[in-house]
């Protein structure tokens, strides 16, 4: 079956430039195919938004990109995965290196079992060796980006896990951020969160997308369409369509993604 | 084949929109017709029963626009069902414009049977567009019901028609109005009604143009896209 994307290139297509570049991804679990030939362009500074049912493979392929898929046995990918001219897919990459450059936020917060200030440095200290006053100062870069440091910086001490679900998570993306990465990559990340520590969050996107390359899987479709420019729609494996956020959810092209996102199907 | 939504409810609230969108449509269609009847037979009551019954056509205005708010609220629509529901609005909108032009016709109809000076010759061109007027409407509130954008295209094409006969008439009241003076109030009478019935081809033009939006995703206003350009159309699946 040949369900191919009309328009997989439309990062390219409409003047952006490209940050990954996806050929021929394919992706096993064991002996099951779960990812079909994904041919897709993520845009440099702009958020793409992975949409499809349960099972589509959006998860799947958010986790190939800074091969978090590894940490399992009988997990592989073929193809290729193109990140500033090279394939991170090639047995040679640095993969610590390349998960501080594209870092990821989960669905389920996860600090460490550290104070606030621990949870900054701990990543940063992995890569570069930083004067007490210069880390003070990427800490409190990142807990800015983060747009929490106002609500933490007294209590920098405190145990992370002692803040609230947003919070924590905020807190997570500021981990994220601290080691200056290129691309973050969100799962679902606002799923576990309540409506106003979620909307905080989709502010916050908004404003990382000026400095960071953002790759969002989210099952909430109104979210999906708020927050991204460019929005890909998954199922079974393979992508469906991919194209320009609007577009996407003004008069897509396929049928099928029609039927998702007006809720007919899925 | 158009899938039912998973929640049967939001397939209820569209087709509700939908059936009272015909209807609203109906009445005016009759509007019109029974506005027409009345001046062609000089009929004063029926032209007072168009008058009365515009009250009709402005509620279902006002409580369709509510609905379409509601869905919108409850469903956070997305592609078809969003465009269908931003084109509905519009649609009414136009659909009670022509209601009110319905009133026009009827209010001249009324008047020009009290005048003492009258004009016989454009009885046959103020009936010509006025059946141009009506077929586009009929046609238009067709597309819509069975999202036929073939039918659109087409009908849009004939409102150049009307426009050329209203503005060939003007001149002839103009000229009418200068040689003889004492026309002058029923020549505006025939203007209005005219005015009126060319107000009504645009309105049903535009209802097409929604229609298009509905079925294409494209929003043609305010260009040339059906007038002659039909082979231009690309389907985009």
């Amino acid at each position: 079956m040949n369900t191919h994307v009309t328009n997989a290139m439309a990062a390219d297509a409409t003047g952006n430039t490209s940050s990954i570049e996806i050929s021929g991804l394919d992706f096993y679990y064991g002996e099951t195919q779960s990812l079909k030939n994904i041919n897709l362009s993520i845009a440099e500074k702009k958020v793409t938004a992975f949409i499809g049912p349960s099972g589509c493979g959006k998860s799947t392929l958010l986790r190939t990109l800074n091969r978090m898929y590894e940490l399992y046995p009988r997990h592989r990918a073929t193809g290729s995965i193109l990140f500033q001219g090279h394939n991170i897919l090639d047995p040679g990459q640095d993969v610590n290196m390349l998960r501080a450059r594209i870092g990821m936020v989960f669905q389920k917060p996860t600090p460490f079992p550290m104070s606030i200030y621990e949870n900054i440095a701990f990543g940063v200290r992995l890569y570069e060796n930083l004067s007490r006053g210069a880390m003070d100062e990427r800490v409190k870069w990142a807990l800015n980006k983060a747009a929490l440091w106002n609500e933490v910086k007294d209590k920098l001490g405190k145990s992370g896990l002692s803040l609230s679900g947003g919070q924590q998570q905020r807190l997570c993306i500021a981990r994220c951020v601290a080691v200056k990465p290129e691309v973050l990559l969100l799962d679902e990340p606002t799923s576990a969160l309540d409506p106003i520590s979620t909307a905080k969050i989709e502010e916050l996107i908004g404003e990382l997308k000026q400095d960071y390359t953002i790759a969002i899987v989210t099952h909430n479709m109104q979210q999906g369409a708020r927050c991204s420019d460019f929005t890909a729609y998954m199922y079974l494996g393979e992508l469906v369509e991919f194209g320009e956020t609007d577009q996407i959810f003004l008069s897509p092209a396929k049928q099928e993604t029609q039927d998702y996102i007006t809720g007919r199907f899925g | 084949m158009v899938q039912e939504h998973f929640s049967k409810q939001y397939d209820q609230d569209l087709e509700a929109i939908r059936s009272r969108v015909l209807l609203m449509g109906g009445l005016v269609e009759t509007q019109l017709r029974d506005a027409m009847e009345s001046l062609n037979e000089g009929d004063i009551h029926l032209a007072e029963k168009v008058l009365n019954s515009d009250v009709e056509i402005n509620r279902l205005e006002v409580s369709l626009d509510n609905a379409c708010t509601q869905l919108i609220v409850r469903r956070q629509p997305a592609a078809n069902d969003l465009r269908t529901v931003m084109a509905t609005t519009k649609i009414i909108t136009d659909l009670e414009r022509i209601g009110d032009e319905a009133t026009k016709i009827a209010r001249s109809a009324k008047s020009l049977q009290n005048r003492i000076v009258t004009i016989v010759n454009h009885h046959e061109t103020i009936k010509g567009i006025a059946e141009t007027a009506s077929g586009m409407l009929h046609d238009a509130l067709d597309a819509f019901a069975r999202l036929d954008k073939e039918l659109a295209i087409k009908l849009i094409g004939r409102d150049a028609l009307i426009d050329h006969e209203f503005h060939a008439m003007m001149h002839n009241l103009i000229e009418c109005m200068t040689e003889e003076p004492l026309t002058v109030s029923a020549s505006l009478d025939l203007l209005w009604i005219a005015k009126a019935i060319e107000r009504i081809g645009d309105h049903a033009t535009n209802v097409a143009e929604q229609v298009i939006y509905i079925v294409d995703g494209k929003d043609i206003r305010h260009t040339d896209y059906a007038t002659g350009k039909a082979d231009q159309f690309v389907q985009p699946e």
